[in-house]
């Protein structure tokens, strides 16, 4: 069996797994690391998105041996220690999950937009969201979580400040 | 809870706990009498042994409430959580009635125990309705036995004390904390439920407003917390493949090859009990990863049985219903007044429509999924199970264990996991026999998920049907008959879940002639609760058919709505469960007015009016809409009115019309489950259509808070969606929709 090294959430990994492993199973079954989700296995629901080198992937669709050498970052790595990710931050702020299960996916692909493009239009938040399936329908609040990190000056339909969260 | 069972609790306790005296540890074990430890219904039961010790180290107000001497209230949330919010309403509910400071509270998933905490599922939006005053009666119960421990404390009358802030306050401004009377006040007796006044709605501090959800922190941070994380020591993967026509049973397979396979532990067949709710036939694959069970999976050559399989053709079903909509239904039919004079009275109008719907997926994202650990009794002990299951039901997993194995509820633990969606999808026991059962043939606890193919062709499916509706229009305009022939389902002889059209459907209740008849197919594919169930689809014929009804007799809509509801007052007396012609009108009222009906718009844009009443909610919603010339549609706004009595929590509320909205959406514009030979031609997303973020509209929602007791809202916002876009797009281009997905007329979002 081939052996793999690569870096999950700064942390140097070595694996031994066959090299058309996807990604996702050995995050999810040989690591541990079950933050990451499954919902299709073909890259159209984007349950799985991780981030390679910064930029987001499809998990389930990405082979072990392609990140051989790599940076891996999943959900679990996303905050700074205790310090969450303003997108986290804002995901609760705005209470954007429902059952919760896509939602991993979404802040990954969130914030590999915003590292990219730290001030997106809404069309290019949309672009960048699109492949990532959201069952219980909360793309509303996915988009304005978004924009409130990006610091959007004008609100969507939905004012976030309007909402009064608990602490 | 068997007496054996129960006395090794005891003595657990006391050997671990031996200062604890008898009176607080019987209540621990929930035995003692005279109503000392309120629980949510008779206390029978006992808490799991491995939580006795932190039921010690705090207080125990109640069977939901704990306080800790640091001032944390643990309050236990009894209902499974799939994203309808009850994990941080109901424990609103308790902490609003308790004074409890929001802050100081931790919700905590409660142990299965329905003795304990009543009834413990989810679904048919009952679950706030439900336990409402439960709630109230928790809360209020803890609030006043720390009233009296203050009273004791501070040595004044209890009249002179409330409670706020987690604290028992003093008119004099003095005050005790809950973390300084929580010892004290666990020992106070527990007032009657009978005695208990309820805080009034002017004085709440937490219902009523924006609470984010209390697990949100652990998944915006990947902790676990579903179904599909469970991860148990010297855990194994599993998969099971079944026919792909559904009900068809295993002969053979190449599972000597399959264990072949790199990563394989065990391949076997496994056979069933022919309920589809709890065991089919199939074969079990079993491995060191789940991603290696998929693979060999995919490798496995099954010779099946189809011989008594499901047989469904889709095809077959649309030329046999549209072959019979000339005719009246021969089964099951009501009849009220004469329709048949008033469609042949001269003056009056007829209009006829014929209506088709599909079959739907509940596609969850979180495929169906079961960890179960068989273990043998060893030294002459039973067998036993422990399952960790994302479920509607938790119960549910005792009468399966007894189904498969004989076994007693005290051999089965269920631990409740966080459901990745459900709509009605985790309502049988199926994901569940499975697993069980290929633990108890491997010896060791797995992990079963379902591939996504599997769970697209394996559902209890929205069941498909047919409707040819027909209406008399007086000379003033006014609706005097209809009639409705539905085509609907039956499977082994029983109308499945999600078919039919009752007497009760608006507006056959506001008229004098009504008639409903019924032709039933029998199917082999599997149907069960979906979003709304029946809702879902009367909703798009009859506010489609209404709209249409009420343009040939030119007039607006919304007035043609008013005037058939009448007068206020309940449609059945005494039945809150009812529509409320008046709560019905003041929605339909509050929803126009917003959306801006009646206004101009430009060639190609229109809005569409819809509304509807299930689940005890009366609900409108207005759809703003463009089409253009390639029929690609553009939703620019739902607007939508509520009337659900007072609302808990506002940002979950908020949450489930806009969640409902893009579901409404997603469902009628591209979704639909074939079948053809028993087979479900679709497999996964590429060939099922789901809305993306691109396409979902912004949703405008207004609350009618009325004085009525709170009713649920995660299912009763989803059906006005389609006929209001179905009837905005009429406005906009003057095609009438009478089939959905509209993907299959050509239009796209």
């Amino acid at each position: 069996m081939p052996n793999y090294q690569f870096t999950v959430n700064g942390e140097r990994r070595s694996l031994d797994v066959e090299a058309d492993m996807p990604l996702l199973w050995a995050l999810r079954d040989v690591l541990g690391l079950i933050g990451t989700k499954y919902g299709c296995g073909i890259g159209q629901c984007g349950a799985c998105t991780v981030h390679l080198d910064g930029v987001a992937v499809r998990a389930c669709s990405t082979p072990v041996a392609a990140v051989a050498g790599r940076a891996v970052r999943t959900i679990e790595g996303l905050a700074t220690g205790d310090d969450l990710h303003p997108l986290q931050k804002a995901w609760i702020d705005l209470d954007v999950a429902q059952c919760g299960y896509c939602q991993a996916g979404q802040i990954m692909a969130a914030a590999a937009l915003l590292a990219a493009n730290p001030q997106p239009s809404d069309a290019q938040i949309d672009a960048a969201m699109a492949g990532n399936y959201c069952r219980c329908g909360t793309y509303n609040r996915i988009r304005s979580a978004v924009r409130k990190v990006a610091g959007a000056s004008s609100a969507l339909w939905y004012d976030a400040t309007a909402m009064e969260v608990s602490a | 809870m068997s007496a054996h069972r129960l006395l090794d609790a005891i003595r657990g306790a006391l050997r671990t706990h031996a200062g604890v005296d008898r009176r607080e540890f019987l209540k621990l074990a929930g035995i003692t009498g005279g109503g000392f430890v309120l629980a949510a219904v008779a206390p029978r039961g006992v808490f799991a042994s491995e939580g006795t010790e932190k039921l010690v180290a705090s207080a125990e107000l109640n069977a939901f409430v704990h306080v800790s001497s640091d001032g944390k209230i643990t309050i236990y949330s009894a209902n499974p959580e799939m994203g309808q919010g009850v994990k941080t309403t109901l424990p609103m509910i308790i902490a609003e009635e308790m004074g409890a400071d929001w802050r100081d509270v931790e919700v905590v998933q409660a142990p299965v125990d329905e003795a304990r905490f009543g009834r413990q599922g989810a679904g048919g939006s009952t679950t706030v309705p439900r336990t409402w005053n439960q709630m109230r009666e928790m809360g209020a119960t803890a609030r006043e036995m720390f009233i009296s421990a203050g009273a004791l404390v501070m040595e004044v009358p209890r009249e002179e004390l409330h409670a706020e802030s987690s604290k028992v306050v003093h008119t004099s401004g003095r005050f005790k904390t809950f973390a300084e009377l929580a010892t004290l006040a666990s020992r106070q007796p527990a007032p009657e439920p009978g005695t208990l006044i309820f805080k009034e709605r002017a004085d709440y501090t937490i219902i009523g407003r924006a609470v984010s959800g209390v697990d949100n922190l652990a998944i915006t941070t990947g902790q676990a917390l579903f179904g599909i994380d469970t991860r148990v020591e010297d855990m194994l993967y599993a998969a099971y493949e079944k026919c792909p026509a559904i009900g068809g049973k295993v002969v053979s397979a190449n599972v000597d090859e399959i264990r072949a396979m790199p990563g394989i532990v065990d391949a076997f067949l496994l056979r069933g009990n022919g309920d589809v709710r709890e065991l089919l036939d199939g074969v079990a694959i079993v491995g060191r990863t789940t991603w290696h069970v998929f693979q060999a999976k995919k490798q496995l050559k099954v010779k099946w049985d189809e011989s008594a399989a499901s047989k469904d053709s889709w095809a077959e079903l649309v030329t046999r219903a549209t072959a019979g909509a000339g005719t009246r239904g021969e089964a099951d039919v009501y009849a009220k007044g004469d329709v048949d004079t008033r469609f042949a009275a001269a003056g009056n109008r007829t209009l006829e429509a014929f209506y088709e719907y599909p079959f739907v997926s509940h596609f969850t994202l979180e495929p169906m999924n079961c960890s179960a650990h068989y273990r043998k009794g060893q030294n002459g002990a039973k067998d036993t199970v422990e399952l960790w299951i994302p479920t509607q039901f938790p119960a549910g997993a005792h009468a399966a264990a007894k189904s498969m194995f004989g076994f007693e509820p005290d051999q089965v633990t269920v631990h409740q996991m966080r459901l990745g969606g459900s709509f009605g999808r985790r309502v049988y026991s199926e994901y569940i026999c499975e697993s069980m059962k290929i633990s108890e043939r491997v010896g060791r606890p797995v992990k079963l998920t379902w591939m996504r193919e599997d769970d697209l062709r394996h559902d209890f499916y929205r069941v498909g049907g047919f409707q040819k509706v027909k209406a008399a229009i007086d000379a003033e305009g006014r609706l005097v008959a209809f009639e409705n022939h539905h085509f609907g389902m039956k499977r082994d002889g029983e109308v499945v879940s999600g078919s039919g059209f009752r007497e009760n459907e608006f507006p056959v209740q506001n008229i004098a002639d009504a008639l409903i008849s019924n032709t039933w197919f029998d199917i082999g594919t599997p149907c069960g609760p979906w979003r709304a169930p029946r809702s879902n689809t009367n909703a798009f014929v009859m506010q489609t058919f209404l709209a249409e009804v009420a343009h040939t007799a030119g007039r607006d809509y919304v007035d043609f709505l008013l005037e058939l509801l009448g007068e206020p007052r309940w449609l059945e007396e005494g039945n809150a469960w009812a529509l409320h012609t008046g709560r019905a009108a003041g929605v339909i009222r509050e929803a126009a007015k917003a959306a801006g009906w009646g206004r101009n718009l430009p060639a190609g844009r229109g809005l569409g009016f819809a509304f509807y009443f299930c689940h005890a909610a009366h609900v409108a919603e207005v759809a703003e809409v463009s089409v253009d010339a390639k029929k690609h549609v553009t939703v620019h706004k739902v607007t939508v009115a509520v009337d659900v009595g007072p609302i808990i929590n506002r940002s979950g509320a908020l949450s489930q019309v806009e969640g409902a909205v893009i579901d409404g959406l997603s469902t009628m514009m591209g979704q639909k489950i074939t079948m053809e030979g028993g087979r479900i031609q679709q497999s996964n997303f590429h060939d099922y259509r789901i809305l993306r973020m691109p396409s979902a509209p912004p949703v405008d929602i207004h609350f009618i808070e009325s004085d009525f007791a709170p009713t649920g809202l995660g299912e009763p916002a989803l059906p006005p969606l389609a006929p209001a876009v179905c009837n905005a797009i009429f406005a906009a281009t003057g095609e009438r929709i009478r089939k959905m997905p509209l993907a299959d007329l050509g239009y796209t979002i």
